[in-house]
């Protein structure tokens, strides 16, 4: 890396900009910037703690879902903008799990167990899919998952569900945009060793939870599978030199994605509270995608630091901006600056020659 | 007839009929697919035929523009343009000032075209420089580049328009003093085009003028095509390397396509608003390229190859199915969100389909080429 820098003489200038390029401009803006925040927040009147206690409940929601990322950069299929269709798994999941009549902490459990076999049936079809059309995986990925949620939006309506805490009120067909936890999984896992000191709040059991699952991911990708995954990602040639069956590896850690889609979404709703069901998962890709990115992942380099870093940072700007932003200029930009920020992160990484050529 | 797999002489084989009717289907899958759903639906829906080509003929003149912009950046190789929803926000941020400054009817779509043409270069260029860098993944940038544009739009007409940009007017301008209101009202400039020369036929409404405006871009494009310019983007969209040989600039070409699509993109906008009457300031340009790129696909084009008949085709299928779509869907279903939630799906699935068959042809192609290259080096081993 450090040839492609010219130099500048300073050899503290040289080390700085090697960092910045091995690092990335546009993350260490984004970095900065979170920094800035943090330091503001006490000066316009906001508690650091709560601050802090918001970032961390809204990383507990969304790491799994930026986790499930990983598999599939690994495996050199691109970023996984087809998570919708996890997504879609879990929430089958979830709402089959309350019309079962699961209650309690224990229904979300249960309703990781339903999603299960979905999730491993959308992602043989998915990746199936995605192996036949190798190098336009991006594109079609993000239109399978366009096109699933709003085949599901028809199906949530014809759909037999009949709990009467789902379904619409006055037809008593037809599943709620949204439906509330409140008495099924509502914080199954944030409920569980909690801790809360004042101002700090600390969700330990889905910050468990999420370390239990990346602990595994990480294992995963250590052992004989893992490591052939990564190979085929990384240099599909070599790894089919050495006799890796491609296409399996490829299946296996699109299996792997959607299923960690499927409770991704079921560890967010339990913090969030609520099933979010129709449109609500058509956008969900492009956070995750950007949080992944913004901690360092490439298009085919992903690892579990960059999942954490990444979603501290991009959840951290998330919760901090509305509220600093608007103290200080009375404006809330907030919105705005999260779109730039996050697509032009996307951009930055899409633009970036990947070090194999496919 | 030579076979193309060994290169060697095959027997003569004649075509027979079925076969001719079994390759034609498998080449217009998708148009095909859609007369057959709009023959399900139309008398599903009890629309009358008078109300229907009513209907289709303001949506061809609407939207006919907009999608012609697709066909450039087709032709030199850069597929579906995700991006020219960059040109549709140049052209509102052009609506918005004229409507600012109360200029009206042809001048004001005339003004708002002009001040469109500077911001659409300006993105156009951007977003074929980073095209350009994203090279084998135009598409997806292009769709992220939305985005992210999208994003910069609002940051100019949600905060910096009425402070760094004088609004004075207060029928556009939020009543907090800063920012555009949700809908900018273009009812002085409704159909003004359209109805600058219209003539009815048995009630149905025919935009003459419209309709003139989009030959001459049809004209225009059959012409591009012919010039050193659109043979140069014609070699680039086969072989970016044969052409960089033959000395084009590559990469200059494929800027000048995307610029063209977007400025064309821009004026589709302004043409399909001022058919509206009302602008929608955050939404409108939202999804108007998915519908224009889904359209375009209904009509038979695929990611590499477009012509102007597709678009026709295209817009006509399409809108028909969506017009239709929700009155069937009540008919069917009973309930009229089934018909809205299937036409959106329709429309996703239409493009996850074209894109599929894009990609797996290519791969067949490039295998094929393959296993042509290793006949033909086993053969020149066997000769010597």
């Amino acid at each position: 890396m450090s040839e492609l820098v010219r130099s500048s003489g300073n050899p503290l200038m040289d080390k700085i900009r090697v960092f910045a390029k091995s690092f990335g401009l546009p993350r260490l803006i984004i970095a900065g910037f979170l920094l800035l925040l943090f330091i503001m927040a006490p000066f316009v009147g906001a508690n650091f703690f709560t601050q802090l206690s918001n970032t961390i409940n809204r990383f507990s929601w969304n790491a799994v879902l930026v986790l499930s990322m990983v598999p599939m950069i690994h495996s050199g299929c691109g970023l996984n903008f087809g998570l919708p269709l996890g997504i879609i798994a879990g929430l089958l999941g979830g709402t089959i799990a309350i019309e079962l009549g699961a209650v309690g902490a224990g229904s979300f459990w249960v309703a990781v167990l339903l999603a299960t076999p979905f999730a491993v049936v959308f992602g043989m079809v998915y990746g199936f899919l995605l192996n036949k059309i190798k190098g336009g995986e991006m594109m079609i990925a993000t239109y399978v998952g366009f096109s699933a949620v709003s085949l599901m939006c028809i199906m949530w309506l014809l759909l037999p569900y009949h709990s009467p805490n789902m379904v619409w009120g006055y037809a008593g067909t037809g599943l709620r945009t949204t439906i509330s936890l409140e008495g099924y999984y509502l914080k199954a896992l944030a409920g569980f060793l909690a801790i809360n000191i004042g101002h700090l709040s600390i969700p330990v059991g889905s910050l468990l939870f999420f370390a239990l699952l990346a602990f595994a991911m990480w294992a995963f990708l250590h052992t004989k599978t893992g490591t052939a995954m990564t190979a085929v990602g990384s240099n599909p040639e070599f790894a089919k030199a050495a006799g890796i069956n491609i296409d399996k590896v490829r299946l296996l850690s699109v299996i792997m994605s959607t299923w960690l889609g499927a409770v991704g979404i079921l560890v967010y709703e339990q913090g969030f509270g609520f099933i979010q069901l129709y449109m609500a998962p058509f956008n969900m890709a492009l956070p995750a995608v950007s949080a992944i990115l913004i901690g360092g992942a490439s298009v085919n380099k992903a690892s579990i630091m960059n999942v954490i870093i990444g979603t501290f940072l991009f959840q951290g700007i998330v919760t901090m901006t509305p509220t600093v932003m608007n103290s200080m200029i009375h404006m809330d930009m907030s919105e705005v600056i999260r779109v730039i920020a996050s697509n032009g992160m996307i951009i930055y990484a899409l633009t970036r020659k990947s070090e194999v050529s496919r | 007839m030579k076979n193309r797999k060994t290169g060697y002489e095959a027997p003569l084989e004649k075509i027979s009929p079925a076969r001719k009717v079994l390759g034609f289907a498998r080449d217009n899958t998708v148009p095909l697919m859609f007369i057959l759903i709009c023959a399900i639906c139309i008398p599903l829906s009890g629309f009358s035929v008078n109300y229907l080509l009513a209907e289709i003929v303001t949506r061809i003149s609407r939207n006919s523009f907009l999608i012609l912009s697709l066909l450039i950046p087709i032709m030199a190789g850069m597929g579906l343009n995700f991006g020219m929803t960059l040109g549709a926000m140049a052209g509102e941020i052009g609506l918005i000032l004229v409507s600012d400054w109360q200029i009206w009817g042809i001048p004001g779509m005339v003004l708002a075209m002009i001040i469109s043409i500077p911001i659409s270069i300006g993105l156009g260029v951007l977003c074929g420089k980073i095209m350009n860098m994203a090279k084998g993944r135009e598409m997806i940038t292009g769709y992220i580049m939305n985005y992210f544009i999208n994003g910069i739009y609002q940051l100019i007409v949600l905060y910096a328009m009425g402070v760094v940009i004088p609004i004075i007017h207060s029928s556009i301008i939020l009543p907090r003093g800063y920012g555009i209101r949700n809908t900018v009202s273009l009812l002085a400039m409704r159909q003004s085009l359209d109805n600058l020369i219209a003539i009815r036929i048995n009630g149905v409404k025919i935009p003459v003028m419209t309709f003139v405006v989009i030959a001459l871009l049809c004209l225009f494009i059959v012409w591009f095509r012919k010039t050193k310019l659109g043979q140069d983007m014609r070699a680039v969209g086969q072989d970016m390397e044969v052409a960089r040989a033959a000395g084009i600039n590559v990469e200059r070409t494929r800027i000048i396509s995307i610029v063209i699509s977007t400025v064309l993109a821009g004026f589709g906008m302004i043409i399909y608003l001022q058919n509206m009457g009302n602008l929608s300031t955050y939404t409108a340009h939202s999804q108007i390229g998915m519908f224009c790129i889904a359209a375009l696909l209904v009509g038979g084009a695929s990611v590499d190859r477009a012509t102007i008949g597709n678009v026709f085709l295209g817009v006509t299928l399409f809108h028909l199915m969506f017009i239709v779509a929700p009155s069937a869907g009540t008919a069917l279903m009973g309930d009229s969100m089934i018909g809205e939630y299937f036409r959106v799906f329709v429309s996703y699935a239409v493009i996850t389909l074209a894109l599929i068959m894009y990609e797996t042809k290519k791969r067949k192609a490039s295998s094929k080429a393959a296993r042509e290259l290793a006949l033909a080096q086993k053969l020149e081993e066997e000769n010597k």
